[in-house]
């Protein structure tokens, strides 16, 4: 089977094409939910091996054959920062899905205060070293190209290495534009190159290992004949270069995680922590396999390969000159998924990192805010496109500028210096919340400048050979390869001592006298704290970091003691002696309300389950935050005293009704007291007097009972004295006018006279008794022997609305008092007359009166038979009371003595 | 602050998860000190430097103990418990 | 010798009247003024009806009735409840408490002799 040239195209290009669909497939699924199998753990490890790009798949071998065992060196470090993942990148991976972290350069500006002048240090530092890695790539395909289009009929292309770099070049940054910054996502993960770049993973894998298996069993005829081989080697695969070895594992490891496009698959694709717990074995596994065959090609390459041939390309050369075209085919499209995968998201990476930190800022810079945020989107979507281009556009001019000369492995290298000199202020930023944005940012600036100077510039020959020589101005102590006069090291070792070295000093000293902004100190916080544990891994017990972490929060919303004690007491309810309670979707409720009652349902809501998700607030959350507590703060203030007030006010309330039930109770005790009292002897003088009034009866019968009707009667009278005398509650809040009724008693002598009141002596002659007419017009007692008051007087007494207080006239006359009482059980009568006119019993008792529970106003019993004319003051004076004048007509031939207390005492002639 | 109240003692799946992290942590220093092992060996020309093949078997062995080390470790601390809400030892 | 009735009731003078009415009734009075002792009384006179005063010294009326009502020597036994408050609740609680008749001071005589005599099943 012959291959042209063309062929070699149309397979490419049907393989971009199978790409292309991947892409899409992936992404349709992931806008219709089935995302599951795309973030699974073999995805997320399978995009990780961008890692292995074109440097690995050709150059590793050339890199055995030149230097031995050290390109182990390349993939020792990252499967040793992989198989550490528990303390080194679940921090890492935890900070950038807890900040929302976009790249790289995203991270150090957010952990240092969003600062952006490091975020832009950072871009162009990320730039500078990627832009020879980029042209790596472009040199691997033109290379692979070329090697297939020796003796091979072919076009143009075929002799112009530069074309086919440029045509790739063009082709990759369609697909990127299209696949990576076709929209803007917040979480700045795509699906569809993800899913592409694990099935470049797989062909690169399975390419390499396909050479592989062809090389040992097909050319070397076994394992044991390929030990046996490698042993007869001439070339020793370890040279003793001893430092190289462990100054390369370290590089490697730093660059691991500082490249931006391993970051930005190994942090911004990350979903959660179960991709990385097993991509910690199995990434380290995946690159072991990458490198299973690395030497046995190399050494098999020099032994069957004419001399002189590129040891980068035995990869592919050695099955073409056997024959193999298949397997040459599909080797060369390992090759091609190594460079396109690494170039599509490094392009993506730093396209991400240009557009936010350089052109963003500056298209922001004096433009209002409400106008910006319309524009920005238009502009970053249009920036990242550009982006690209102008990234793989430098690659092109790097490739062009450094030819085809330079060995693949020495360009990757110059590339893992530079980004390297992100590491002293990511690690510091992410254990040290010393760390301030000068010193990163100056550390990162000396960094770069004795990279640049020592390694990168050096790379390209920008600098003439006399600097090389003697120094820049003739200052020896600045030639790039023996800064400072150390000489006669290995040059790639000699910059990144000096870099490195010189970084962190820098970076640590700066921390050291510079003072962070408060931005910085909470970012650096929330950095150093994602587990809150500061540098020393500490006991695990129980309790967890989110529980921890909503500690801090609510301490921020509640303030520390408060949240202490809220958490405090939920451990105690679940049953815990620690105050860290576990992390229930009760607590989480729980929480969130306490914290509603501080900043508001919503604010507390989001920052509960932004916790909960694993996405910390960020500081602009929470000023705003901060600005809506603030306002419900003082609305609640308000509200509190206002509810104070009414506390207040319903405690009187209270407490007054409390002094209205104890009065009525007084008032019920003291009537039935009073009824009581007035009754006992009413009793036996009515009994008395109806016996009396009996024939029959002998005479020291009569006086008997007349002298207890008298005593008896004379026992009222003191009782009403007294009665009289007391000073009722509350009587003084009555005023002095009359109230709604007011009861009018007349009595007239009667023919009996005299004063007998006093007469003690229950011996006396008289017989009592009353068959007078209670009306108001006064009444002319009859009957035997009626004693009766000398000086004829009408008291007028009054009642004080439907009031329970009753009142006698302190006229101070004992000789005739009509007195006024109201019993709970006259109520229904009351409303209909508002007025009661009542009789003292003792003076009117009749035989066959009705009880005197049973009179009410106008049926005033009987006494005598004779009825009593009773007139309704209130239908005759209105409800207003008994006014002067209205007293006197009501008793007429009276002469008003005085009003006392709206009770009018009438002096009628006899 | 957050360390008050924690129980001076674990219970044993507590204690075994403790230190199944403590082995995690562990894995990767092990892995770097077995892998700067051929610092000892001399270089060509001074003395026996190791065969190529005993060389590149070592350095596989070396990579690969820990790779399954880790395989096993990642397996029992995901079925101790989702490292996702499992208390953080953090670093 | 006539029915007997026993009066509990400690005011002297309303024993002279309800003794001298009742008596001219044709009824053999008897007159007790103390109420923690009003029980023997009862016992030992086996009265057919009894009028209870409410107020009485050392115990209540109603305490007396209670203690009437509750031994069964004594339970069927008529008693008219006399009080001089006049309230609504306290002929409840008398009721309530098995008195058979309920009349407030000042009492008409002639309604008075009518309702013992009623209460006597006379």
């Amino acid at each position: 089977m012959t291959l042209t040239f063309n062929t070699l195209v149309a397979v490419s290009l049907v393989y971009v094409a199978l790409l292309f669909a991947v892409a899409f497939a992936a992404e349709r699924g992931a806008r219709r939910g089935r995302d599951r199998w795309l973030r699974s753990p073999l995805v997320y490890t399978l995009s990780l091996s961008i890692y292995c790009t074109a440097w690995t798949f050709y150059g590793a071998v050339g890199y055995a054959a030149r230097s031995g065992l050290e390109f182990l060196t390349i993939y020792l470090g990252p499967s040793l920062v992989m198989i550490g993942w528990w303390w080194t990148l679940r921090r890492l991976v935890r900070i950038g899905r807890a900040q929302r972290i976009t790249s790289i350069a995203d991270l150090l500006s957010a952990r240092f205060g969003k600062s952006g002048p490091i975020g832009a240090i950072v871009t162009l530092m990320a730039v500078a070293g990627i832009t020879p890695y980029i042209a790596l790539q472009l040199q691997s395909i033109s290379l692979s190209f070329a090697a297939f289009a020796q003796g091979m009929a072919g076009g143009r292309m075929a002799e112009d290495a530069g074309l086919v770099a440029i045509w790739t070049a063009a082709g990759l940054a369609l697909f990127t534009v299209l696949f990576g910054t076709r929209n803007l996502d917040p979480s700045e993960r795509h699906h569809g190159i993800v899913m592409a770049i694990a099935v470049e993973a797989v062909v690169k894998l399975v390419a390499l290992l396909a050479v592989g298996v062809f090389v040992v069993w097909g050319l070397a005829g076994g394992v044991a004949a390929t030990l046996e081989r490698i042993d007869a080697s001439p070339v020793p695969l370890w040279q003793g270069e001893g430092a190289r070895w462990a100054g390369l594992i370290l590089l490697s490891a730093a660059a691991f995680v500082t490249l931006p496009r391993m970051f930005h698959v190994m942090v911004v694709e990350n979903e959660d922590d179960r991709q990385l717990a097993v991509a910690s074995w199995a990434f380290p596994l995946y690159v072991l396999a990458m490198s299973l065959f690395v030497v046995p090609i190399a050494v098999m390459g020099l032994d069957r390969l004419p001399a002189g041939s590129n040891p980068d390309l035995f990869v592919l050369t050695l099955p073409l000159a056997e024959g193999e075209v298949a397997l040459s085919l599909l080797s060369f499209l390992g090759g091609f998924s190594s460079a396109t995968s690494m170039v599509i998201v490094a392009t993506i990476a730093l396209s991400t990192m240009v557009s936010n930190h350089i052109v963003a800022p500056l298209f922001l810079r004096g433009r209002p805010a409400e106008q910006s945020s319309r524009d920005l989107r238009r502009v970053v979507l249009l920036s990242r496109r550009l982006s690209v281009a102008g990234v793989l556009a430098l690659g092109y001019l790097y490739f062009r500028w450094t030819g085809t000369g330079a060995a693949l492995s020495a360009i990757g290298l110059i590339a893992f210096a530079g980004v390297a000199q992100i590491l002293p202020a990511m690690v510091g930023g992410l254990v040290w919340r010393g760390a301030t944005a000068r010193g990163a940012g100056a550390g990162l600036l000396v960094g770069a400048a004795v990279w640049a100077w020592t390694l990168f510039l050096p790379s390209f020959g920008a600098l003439p050979p006399e600097v090389h020589a003697a120094g820049p101005w003739g200052l020896d102590w600045l030639r790039p390869h023996a800064l400072f006069g150390l000489e006669g090291m290995d040059p790639l070792l000699h910059s990144v001592l000096w870099s490195l070295a010189l970084n962190t000093l820098v970076f640590l000293g700066v921390s050291l006298v510079t003072f962070p902004s408060p931005v910085e100190r909470l970012q650096g916080e929330a950095f150093v704290n994602i587990f809150d544990s500061a540098v020393a891994p500490r006991a695990v017990g129980r309790g967890g970091g989110e529980a921890e972490e909503l500690l801090v929060i609510a301490g921020r919303v509640l303030g520390q003691d408060a949240a202490l004690d809220f958490f405090r007491r939920e451990a105690e309810a679940q049953g815990q002696s620690g105050h860290l309670p576990d992390v229930t979707p009760a607590f989480v409720a729980a929480l969130e309300r306490q914290l509603a009652g501080s900043v508001g349902s919503a604010a507390a809501h989001a920052i509960v389950s932004q916790v909960a998700k694993g996405a910390t607030v960020t500081v602009e959350d929470l000023m705003a935050v901060a600005g809506e507590a603030q306002r419900i703060m003082d609305y609640s203030a308000r509200l509190e005293a206002k509810s104070a007030e009414l506390e207040r006010t319903a405690r009187a309330l209270r407490e007054a009704l409390g002094k209205l039930t104890r009065l009525a109770e007084q008032k019920d005790a003291f009537l039935s007291r009073i009824s009581h009292e007035l009754r006992t002897p009413m009793t036996a003088i009515r009994s008395f007097s109806a016996i009396l009034r009996e024939e029959g009866l002998r005479p020291e019968e009569v006086r008997r009972f007349a002298a207890i009707v008298e005593g008896e009667a004379e026992r009222l009278t003191q009782l009403l004295d007294e009665l009289l005398d007391l000073s009722i509650p509350a009587a003084g809040a009555h005023p002095a006018r009359p109230a709604r009724g007011a009861a009018v008693r007349c009595h007239r002598p009667g023919p009996g006279g005299g004063r007998g009141g006093a007469v003690r002596p229950p011996a006396g002659p008289a017989r009592s008794g009353c068959r007078g007419d209670p009306g108001l017009h006064g009444s002319r007692p009859s009957g035997t022997g009626v004693h009766q008051p000398g000086l004829q007087r009408a008291q007028v007494l009054r009642r004080t609305g439907s009031g329970a207080a009753h009142r006698g006239a302190s006229a101070g006359n004992r000789d005739c008092r009509g007195f006024h009482r109201q019993r709970a059980r006259n109520s229904g009568r009351r409303a209909r007359s508002g007025l009661r006119i009542l009789r003292p019993p003792a003076l009117c008792a009749g035989a066959g009166g009705a009880r005197w529970g049973g009179a009410g106003p106008g049926h005033l019993p009987r006494g005598d038979g004779k009825a009593g004319r009773i007139r309704d003051l209130s239908a005759r004076h209105g409800r207003g009371g008994l006014s002067r004048g209205a007293a006197a007509e009501a008793c007429p031939g009276g002469r008003i003595a005085c009003v006392v207390n709206g009770i009018s005492t009438i002096f009628l002639p006899a | 602050m957050a360390r008050r109240g924690r129980p001076p003692f674990l219970d044993r799946r507590r204690y075994r998860r403790t230190r199944l992290r403590d082995a995690a942590c562990l894995l990767p220093v092990l892995g770097a000190a077995l892998l700067l092992v051929p610092l000892l060996w001399p270089a060509s020309g001074q003395g026996t430097p190791p065969s190529n093949a005993g060389a590149l078997l070592y350095l596989f062995g070396v990579w690969a103990g820990p790779i399954l080390a880790a395989g096993i470790l990642s397996r029992l601390l995901r079925s101790g418990g989702q490292p996702e809400d499992a208390p953080e030892d953090g670093l | 010798m006539g029915r007997r009735v026993l009066l509990i009731e400690d005011e002297p003078n309303i024993v002279e009247a309800l003794s001298f009415i009742l008596t001219r009734d044709g009824w053999t009075v008897h007159a007790h003024a103390d109420g923690a002792t009003a029980m023997e009384r009862v016992r030992s006179g086996s009265p057919e009806v009894i009028v209870l005063d409410a107020m009485l010294p050392g115990l209540s009326g109603f305490e007396v009735l209670r203690a009437l009502r509750a031994d069964p020597a004594t339970a069927a036994i008529p008693v008219l409840m006399l009080t001089a408050r006049g309230q609504e609740k306290d002929r409840h609680l008398a009721l309530r408490l098995g008195a058979t008749g309920f009349m407030t001071k000042p009492f008409a005589n002639a309604e008075l002799v009518a309702e013992v005599r009623r209460l006597a099943g006379g």
